[in-house]
């Protein structure tokens, strides 16, 4: 254990370390001979109405270090994102940006300070164009007339030093998400910034763009910018951050530097407990040989999905495979209605079906997870309760209410069940981290006790903690006799579920493989890769 | 030599953006070949200046409402704030008031009904379309509160301007309305494009959350915006007391429409953001040849322009809506 823990910090602030060299000290000799902080946070509180955000947590970032905040979600990260550029205030605490104490009224006071924000969501306009986001506000004026030429010579400056080469008067939305999101780092790098925060920034982006953005951090830290990074892929963190900031439930964990801190461990520290849990799966269950309960013969739908024919036995769990637009949602919204199919058969539980809407497919006894939870899923303005009992209202009709003991009884249940946090079906669900929300979108169908249920990327963007319980909560219907028919980017969520695994490559289901021992994820990528086994 | 072939790539494919400006171009001089072909004495330089000269207001108008609709915002008081602002030139003249301080005090007030709005509609976040429809009837019952019955207007300044006609050459001459209009669009396009202001209304537009990260005074520009459209309104309603020389409560009922559809017909997006002010001059300029047209057919009645306009407004939604939908599709 020698070597964890090393930089926890006392809450007083006299333990940091100093510029002073004191550097060979026995028992000291792992601090690091650290430059001042540039920022320093300490005490800091937030409450909001029923939840207790942040709780005297403390957070220092050193001139060019990537310095990586981790939590689950509901930990906090965000909430201090946000105290920290403006967008809410504190309760408690002080911060401190390079000695001088500071209290933000807005993020424009932050950016202004030297405190620039790149969020998950591209934050630009994408109607106007690439040069044009990145000066707005500072736009090159002689007489408050805008300098169009200079912008965009130095917008195309700016860019190339970040190795970008772009149109930079087109608009914003003619380019991908990831290039927009360089274009948001331009930006806020170009706001002299001392310290740059990236909430999330690689979720939707592939390898190489990955790849491209940590290039640019590491520039931007050899220039002496201090970088706060969050990300849920502990890959990214590995590779890139210098030290991290681990919060649970609002509080601060520790402080450690990333080299002496291993993947187990964080992940211990950010659920507050071991690892065991998500091992436990592993050893699944062979499949069952259950009366099959959906059977596709050939169903297909031009420009969706070629014809492809699948069975799903009761309580079987059916993992789909395959990288993004190869098809896998378009199966799923096959099976659920929500898509007509062109071709083919479809039976369910042995009777011949024809699905037109998913009303129909719900009424025999089909759930469906939309990935896309936010737009498609949840209201974020009613409260779990409202969202939990939704469907159930639903299917019975708007003209048999259900009786609000009744609800509170089934929703408490559901509360319990998934671990739901808070434990507040009053809460109102927009309030509520990404993981709790997909539990409270998973517990609106469970309530309907369904036969199959579609789980459509279940786990994404959610925390190691949370997509534990999921997982085990998925095992534990399939054992129950339900039917999962499951969809996921991580290949080793979808090998640990599944008895069986669905292929798809192209918009086409290219294998079909039984999850034996032989079956690894190096296996499934090289079916991906390769367009079937032979 | 590469911004050579930069321009040539440019040249080859028009930028979607300006697509429904061009269609509005498009239609403009289709339907003024159209009316030459059909009518003696039509494709004449003057036929297009009467139309300036007899929608002037409606032009000044549109100005405003367009900085409205670029950030996604709407105002329904134009019509009203036009009425008011000819109630109150004319009532003002007749007690003796000077023509310039009717001028100045008139704008004055546009604008500050207009601020007023934009600051509930900001700080209360409440809808534009119902605090603009409360300005809307707050205007034209204070029309009333002056006069139920028409004022006319005999105050020589305003008479003189009502008959001056500025010589363009030739035997072209346009009212001095009409300059004004044009000067306020130039002040207006201009803004648009080489002012901070005009480029955080385009921001706000696009996305108030986005722009308010970036950092941009979205407070001050959506302020700004409705205090513009007051502002205008109240100009308009000068032009429109010029061209009638008289103030009537009952003056100008559904302008808001009209300016919004000359907006829209130019390629405004509705929902902001996208939109050139050349547009919305085009739209009034296809309304104002619309009716022009309707007048040379004799037989018409002149509710057919209502028809017309209503007809376009449908296929410059489509249109919005092909083009915005097709991008999106791209971008799944």
């Amino acid at each position: 254990m020698r070597g964890i823990a090393c930089l926890r910090h006392d809450r007083a602030g006299g333990a940091l370390p100093t510029v002073s060299g004191r550097h060979g000290n026995t028992g000291e000799g792992h601090r690091m001979a650290a430059p001042a902080p540039i920022l320093r946070m300490s005490g800091i509180g937030k409450q909001f109405p029923g939840v207790k955000a942040l709780d005297r947590v403390d957070f220092r970032l050193l001139p060019g270090e990537v310095h990586a905040l981790m939590g689950e979600n509901g930990a906090g990260k965000s909430t201090l994102i946000k105290v920290l550029t403006g967008v809410h205030d504190i309760d408690a605490g002080e911060i401190e940006l390079e000695g001088r104490r500071v209290a933000f009224s807005s993020p424009l006071a932050a950016q202004q300070a030297g405190i620039s924000t790149v969020y998950q969501e591209v934050n630009l306009c994408a109607n106007l164009s690439v040069a044009e986001n990145i000066f707005i506000g500072r736009e090159p004026r002689r007489f408050g007339r805008i300098q169009w030429k200079t912008m965009r010579r130095r917008a195309v400056e700016i860019l190339s030093r970040l190795d970008l080469d772009l149109d930079v008067s087109a608009p914003l939305a003619s380019y991908s998400l990831a290039i927009q999101q360089m274009v948001a780092i331009a930006r806020a790098v170009d706001i002299d910034a001392k310290v740059l925060i990236l909430d999330e920034p690689t979720s939707s982006l592939d390898a190489d763009e990955v790849a491209q953005l940590f290039r640019v951090m590491r520039r931007l830290k050899e220039q002496g910018i201090a970088i706060l990074f969050v990300s849920h892929f502990l890959d990214q963190i590995y590779e890139i951050s210098d030290r991290m900031t681990i919060l649970r439930n609002g509080a601060l964990v520790g402080e450690y530097r990333t080299s002496e801190l291993s993947q187990v461990e964080l992940v211990g520290k950010m659920i507050g407990r071991e690892l065991a849990d998500l091992e436990k799966l592993e050893a699944r269950p062979s499949a069952l040989e259950a009366a099959p309960l959906v059977e596709a013969e050939q169903l297909g739908r031009s420009g969706a999905i070629e014809p492809f024919t699948l069975t799903i036995h009761e309580g079987e769990v059916v993992g789909l495979a395959g990288l993004l637009g190869s098809g896998r949602t378009e199966i799923a919204r096959l099976l659920f209605g929500a898509d007509h199919a062109g071709t083919g058969s479809l039976k369910i539980g042995g009777e011949q079906v024809n699905l037109r809407t998913p009303r129909s497919a719900v009424s025999r006894n089909l759930a469906f997870c939309s990935e896309n939870r936010r737009a498609e899923g949840l209201i974020p303005d009613l409260t779990v309760r409202e969202n939990i009992i939704l469907a159930l209202q639903a299917v019975r009709g708007w003209t048999r209410p259900i009786p609000r003991r009744k609800q509170d009884e089934l929703v408490d249940k559901y509360i319990t069940a998934l671990n739901i946090r808070p434990a507040n079906p009053e809460q109102l669900v927009r309030n509520l981290s990404g993981g709790n929300q997909q539990k409270v979108l998973l517990a609106r169908w469970l309530i309907l006790e369904p036969r199959l249920l579609i789980l459509d990327e279940p786990t994404r963007g959610i925390d190691v903690g949370a997509k534990a319980e999921i997982q085990r909560l998925v095992a534990e219907l399939s054992d129950g006799g339900m039917a999962v028919l499951f969809i996921s980017a991580e290949l080793e969520e979808v090998l640990r579920l599944s008895h069986k695994v669905g292929v798809l490559r192209d918009r086409r289901l290219v294998a079909e493989l039984d999850n034996d021992e032989g079956l690894t994820t190096d296996a499934l990528t090289e079916t991906i890769a390769s367009g079937a086994r032979s | 030599m590469t911004s050579i072939t930069g321009l040539l790539d440019r040249r080859r494919t028009i930028p979607q953006k300006y697509i429904p400006v061009l269609v509005t171009a498009g239609l403009f001089v289709a339907m003024f070949v159209t009316g030459g072909i059909r009518y003696e004495n039509f494709a004449t330089g003057q036929i297009i200046l009467n139309v300036f000269i007899d929608n002037a207001f409606l032009l000044v108008v549109a100005v405003g409402m367009t900085f409205v609709i670029l950030t996604g915002g709407i105002d329904l008081s134009v019509g009203s704030v036009v009425a008011l602002a000819t109630m109150l030139s004319a009532s003002l003249l007749k007690d003796g008031w000077p023509a310039y301080a009717v001028m100045v005090l008139v704008l004055v007030i546009g604008g500050v009904l207009g601020l007023a709005m934009g600051a509930i509609i900001h700080y209360f976040e409440i809808q534009p379309f119902i605090v603009t429809l409360a300005g809307m009837f707050l205007a034209r019952g204070l029309c009333y509160t002056i006069s139920t019955e028409s004022i006319p207007i005999d105050n020589p300044t305003f008479t003189d301007i009502a008959q001056t006609r500025v010589n363009l050459g030739g035997d072209l001459s346009v009212s001095p309305s009409a300059v004004i209009a044009v000067v306020v669009v130039v002040i207006a396009a201009y803004v648009l494009h080489y002012t901070r202001l005009g480029r955080n209304v385009y921001a706000t537009g696009g996305s108030e959350q986005s722009a308010l990260l970036m950092g941009l005074p979205v407070a001050r520009t959506k302020i700004a915006v409705y205090t513009i459209s007051g502002f205008c309104s109240a100009l308009g309603g000068l032009l429109f007391a010029f061209y009638s020389l008289s103030g009537y409560g009952l003056s100008a009922v559904g302008m808001e429409l009209d300016a919004i559809a000359a907006v829209v017909i130019g390629g405004t997006l509705l929902t902001g953001g996208s939109g050139f002010l050349i547009g919305t001059v085009l739209g009034v300029l296809v309304l104002g040849l619309i009716q022009t047209i309707i007048s040379f057919e004799g037989t018409l009645s002149s509710w057919w322009t209502r028809i017309f306009i209503g007809m376009l407004l449908f296929v410059f939604i489509l249109l919005q809506r092909v083009f915005s939908g097709g991008s999106r599709r791209r971008t799944p």
